[in-house]
């Protein structure tokens, strides 16, 4: 009897062992970014990697983990080992500032508020359009059924949120008791929260969940091209938001494992004409001018409306919408359709 | 007139429903999706189901998975022995806490018992800032995987043997005690054979829903691709990238871990009836 345990603990600690081994082979960068960027970062990785190593010689390994925007900050900050975050927004970026971790003046670090890459929120629905949605107004049509993800975790969802939010403010004259009873109303349609917008979108897309997805315009874009043209479509709202996915170094993490160096050309990689073209061919608006005028066609002209412009910044937008009590927690009741 | 005598067989209409509803239950809830899930990994050929399982995070998803299993569950084999040893044989003051401490991992759900590590062992925790200190990672890294796993899988070694341990009274450790045996001997020479198929049945448990733990692992996880994915985790990022086959192929291989489980279980089952009756 105490042979085949001893066994199992002889396996046991060499398959530890041989797991740590490899672990110090090679330097490794852990980016945590949010949920729909699986894709862009495995190319932007494999490029990134290819370059580094013809520049310097030294092999780098760059690992991935993608989830809710707002729960992977949460994870750098109760203390996975990011070196670099790309997240969905600015406010999940302050959040790990605010323990410390990362530098208060990331955003003025790298260009264009430290957002390589911009995106918008539109409209995914069944090909031919059946429900005849055209702009968020149609949203909360009698029995429409409205898929977004939960703006408690998810960055996209917030920008879905806001997006809504300052559509029906600017229809209504500026009044922001109307938005409110409107974004109320849109909620009402929602069946399921997903954590994160992937989840969301796989709950649309292959569960067949509702009748609207709110997605970024990468996300509804990489769904066309995955599920093709003849199974869904894109509607373009008349008014959309800007929505900036910023990028940090994680200081606290580059300091401890020495790999700022390899972090900061990772991220200044990102503004490169190379990683601004695999950027746009993910369906991410390039901040590059020579780089958007060449994907023009792909995005459509929208009228953007952005978060310091309509809601004051992220800080002010995040305490009166999404903090504990404040208006989502207000408008929506789960159960209550 | 003569009583009639009550049957002890029911009647035959109650049989046939009893058995198409047994039939049915199973057929919907068990064949059907473990015949989708192999059918689904299968869609695209064998070939495309080998290079899905061959790639290097699906491996290190495989090797995590082995390895936590590993880990976990000797620890939980010698602390159930100990406990059930412990409940079954002896008197002592505490003894109905700690049997429903035992249960406490069955009736909590498995994301608080993710979540309570975070809160011990997370940055913002109790010992987070003195672990980074030293420079100790646990969760996010295997550590706290294996904690959490250990956590979820804490009672079915202990549950499985305290009945049996029960059932066999101390009698024979008596016995052996009065013949001079030493408490060690009469563990090892007379409680562990007495108990040796419950202990495996329980090992075998274990294993399976250590294995397949979910929940838990994902709180603690961290979700790095290629380091702190375990199978079931992966399946999901796989499902979640629309790779289909993948996901499916990487579950028919959980699904197949289970059915080898349950085949040892049901060999150890008939092995150790044919010893009791012989």
């Amino acid at each position: 009897m105490r042979r085949p345990l001893l066994r199992l603990a002889a396996i046991s600690l060499v398959l530890v062992g041989s797991a740590m081994a490899q672990a110090q082979a090679q330097t490794r960068l852990l980016n945590v970014s949010y949920d729909p960027t699986r894709e862009l970062y495995t190319e932007i990785n494999k490029a990134f990697t290819d370059k580094w190593k013809k520049d310097t010689g030294e092999q780098l390994l760059i690992e991935q983990s993608h989830g809710g925007s707002g729960k992977q900050a949460r994870s750098v900050i109760d203390g996975l080992e990011a070196d670099v975050v790309t997240l969905a927004l600015a406010y999940d970026i302050d959040a790990i500032a605010k323990v410390g971790f990362v530098k208060e003046d990331w955003a003025k670090r790298l260009p264009f508020n430290a957002a390589p890459y911009t995106s918008t929120i539109v409209f995914l629905v069944k090909k031919g359009n059946p429900k005849g949605i055209k702009d968020w107004g149609d949203l909360i049509k009698p029995g429409l059924e409205v898929i977004t993800p939960n703006p408690k975790t998810s960055g996209g969802a917030r920008w879905n949120y806001l997006a809504a939010w300052a559509w029906a403010k600017d229809s209504n004259g500026g009044d922001e008791a109307k938005a409110r009873d409107f974004v109320g109303q849109l909620f009402k349609h929602v069946p399921v929260l997903d954590t994160g917008a992937r989840g969301a979108t796989v709950t649309f897309t292959e569960r067949g969940v509702g009748d609207v997805l709110l997605a970024w315009e990468n996300e509804a874009f990489l769904a066309l091209k995955e599920f093709g043209a003849d199974k869904f479509e894109i509607v373009v709202p008349s008014k959309s938001i800007l929505a900036e996915p910023p990028v940090a170094i994680v200081d606290s993490v580059v300091d401890k494992k020495k790999t700022r160096k390899q972090a900061e050309a990772y991220l200044a990689f990102l503004y490169t004409a190379q990683g601004q073209e695999i950027a746009a061919k993910n369906f991410y608006r390039p901040r590059d001018a020579a780089v958007a005028e060449k994907y023009a066609s792909t995005f459509p002209k929208i009228e953007l409306v952005t978060v310091d412009g309509a809601f004051g910044g992220w800080a002010k937008a995040q305490a009166a919408h999404f903090a504990d009590g404040g208006v989502f927690d207000q408008i929506y009741k789960p159960g209550s359709r | 007139m003569r009583a009639e005598r009550p049957s002890l067989v029911d009647p035959w209409p109650l049989r046939i429903i009893a058995g198409l509803l047994i039939f049915a239950f199973v057929a919907l809830f068990l064949a059907l999706p473990l015949w989708t899930l192999f059918a689904q990994a299968f869609a695209k050929g064998t070939e495309a189901y080998l290079r899905a399982i061959d790639e290097p995070a699906a491996w290190s998803a495989i090797k995590l998975t082995l390895t936590v299993a590993a880990i976990a569950v000797p620890l939980n084999v010698v602390f159930g022995l100990a406990a059930s040893w412990a409940i079954a044989k002896f008197q002592f003051r505490g003894k109905q806490l700690l049997t429903t401490l035992i249960d406490l991992p069955f009736s909590i759900s498995p994301v608080i018992s993710g979540l309570v590590f975070v809160l011990l062992f997370g940055l913002q925790g109790w010992l987070g800032p003195w672990l980074r200190a030293h420079d100790i990672q646990v969760i996010f890294a295997l550590p706290g995987i294996v904690l959490a796993t250990v956590l979820v899988t804490f009672p079915f070694v202990a549950r499985e043997l305290i009945p049996v341990m029960e059932a066999q009274g101390t009698q024979e450790e008596e016995a052996a005690r009065l013949l001079g045996a030493s408490g060690w001997q009469t563990f090892r020479r007379v409680t562990l054979p007495n108990v040796k198929w419950g202990l495996l049945y329980g090992v075998l448990l274990c294993n399976a829903r250590a294995m397949g733990e979910f929940g838990a692992v994902s709180v603690v996880s961290g979700h790095v691709r290629g380091r702190t994915n375990t199978m079931p985790l992966h399946v999901e990022i796989l499902y979640n990238e629309y790779n289909l086959t993948a996901a499916f192929a990487v579950a028919s291989l959980l699904a197949l871990l289970a059915l080898a489980t349950l085949a040892a279980k049901a060999a150890l089952e008939w092995r150790g009836r044919t010893e009791i009756a012989s």
